[in-house]
């Protein structure tokens, strides 16, 4: 089994860097370019300080501060009819920028048109909830706190989502270790059976593709199956697959081919 | 008076089986296997589908039960995550002796592909498995086989000793 290379930190310290490799970038044109969204735009910088503005795949980005966002998506919906609030979520950026960007994806049905809102909040702040003007961001903003750890003011029901409500650490944080770190790959020895429990049970088996020819306590090939724990190094017995006992099964009859009857007719 | 007559000493006539105990006390309990409906996930289809018509559980006395005190074969089909993993022990408790787990699909087994923080690597960390059944995900027959399999090992079993706390590891 390879050694374990802790991977924290991996925005800092890539551990493979490709001396040739450019980031492919999304071309951003002016807003300018777009009647409709030059007009939103305007309505929303008549009212909010904008950040940085500009269109990309045909959706406007329009990045304001964070203290603004309830302000803003209030305004998108009420006044501009962005009536749909599709996706809601962050990303961390916190090793680069110590920032996570928080994100509101807009669609305007009547418009048919769709503007991305973006804010960035360092790790200690908090963001004030848009659950009062879109349903859809009840569960959005909990998933956010459950991966990141992204505090939501005035959230009805400011709980975590998908990990268990005694979960310690938040899973999409760019520091957070794929195969979980101490407390998450002990979680469920630690819950049901107590830490004194570590010791008996063991560590998981984090390498799917390691098989011990010789482990009869775990395994058993299909036709050469032995007692558990049986000593096989010198080779094991042939036992032919079977479905079921060659003498048969007490009080029920095995399938007779001799004294089977095949029906040729099949009108009789 | 019936005309006929049954001759009991010739063609195995007479109506009486000579046999021990626990041969009659496994053959019941092997022929009659109820299994809790536990899909977890993708195996869950599988399963389900060995127990309708067309590959019918039933015909081998392996009939699926909603409740684990009714109950005496887990079938552990599809992916334990590690939020699951403290109720599919405690279904596990509440079922009653003698009882037995299959380990249904490589999720079950090791995790699978799931090599991930969120997944029980393996059921066998939470409970005792009798039988870990390969494939991702197995067919109805591969299941169907892992029950014959399971009926062999309770017949060769002694019935009548207490069960042997089955190790956990």
């Amino acid at each position: 089994m390879r050694a374990y290379t802790p991977k924290d930190n991996v925005q800092k310290k890539p551990y493979y860097t490709d001396r040739y490799w450019v980031a492919p970038q999304v071309a951003k044109t002016d807003v300018s370019e777009d009647a409709v969204f030059a007009a939103d735009l305007e309505a929303i910088r008549a009212k909010f300080e904008v950040l940085d503005a500009y269109i990309q795949v045909k959706q406007m980005v329009v990045v304001i501060n964070a203290a603004d966002n309830f302000g803003v998506i209030e305004l998108m919906k009420n006044e501009l009819e962005y009536n749909q609030l599709s996706e809601l979520s962050a990303i961390d950026w916190l090793a680069k920028e110590g920032k996570f960007e928080i994100f509101y994806q807009m669609l305007s049905m009547s418009k048919r048109k769709r503007i991305r809102v973006k804010c960035k909040i360092s790790e200690k702040e908090s963001i004030q909830s848009v659950e009062k003007l879109f349903r859809s961001a009840d569960w959005s903003e909990r998933e956010m706190y459950d991966m990141f750890g992204v505090v939501v003011n005035n959230h009805p029901f400011m709980k975590r989502i998908l990990m268990p409500d005694d979960w310690e650490g938040f899973p999409l944080r760019k520091t957070y270790p794929l195969q979980g770190d101490e407390f998450a790959q002990w979680y469920e020895v630690d819950k049901i059976f107590g830490k004194e429990a570590r010791d008996i049970i063991g560590p998981e088996n984090r390498d799917p593709a390691r098989v011990d020819r010789y482990d009869t306590e775990r395994f058993a090939r299909l036709g050469h199956e032995v007692p558990r724990g049986t000593d096989i190094s010198q080779g094991e017995p042939v036992t032919p697959l079977c479905y079921q006992e060659s003498d048969g099964v007490f009080l029920i009859e095995k399938f007779d081919a001799e004294k089977s009857v095949v029906i040729s007719d099949r009108d009789r | 008076m019936a005309q006929h007559q049954v001759n009991y000493l010739k063609d195995g006539g007479l109506p009486v089986a000579l046999t021990t105990i626990d041969k009659v006390v496994n053959w019941g309990r092997s022929n009659s296997l109820w299994a809790l409906t536990y899909g977890l996930a993708c195996c869950g289809i599988e399963m389900m589908a060995s127990g309708a018509s067309r590959y019918d559980f039933d015909r081998f006395g392996t009939i699926f039960r909603a409740s684990p005190r009714q109950a005496e074969l887990m079938i552990v089909a599809g992916t334990l995550t590690k939020k699951h993993a403290e109720f599919i022990r405690r279904l596990y408790d509440q079922m009653t002796e003698p009882k037995w787990v299959i380990s249904m699909g490589s999720c079950a087994n090791t995790g699978g592909m799931f090599n991930t923080y969120a997944t029980v690597q393996g059921v066998d960390r939470v409970i005792p498995v009798d039988l870990y059944l390969p494939g991702c995900a197995p067919r109805p027959e591969t299941l169907q086989y892992a029950v014959l399999l399971l009926q062999q090992k309770i017949r060769r079993e002694s019935a009548s000793r207490a069960q042997k706390p089955k190790r956990l590891m």
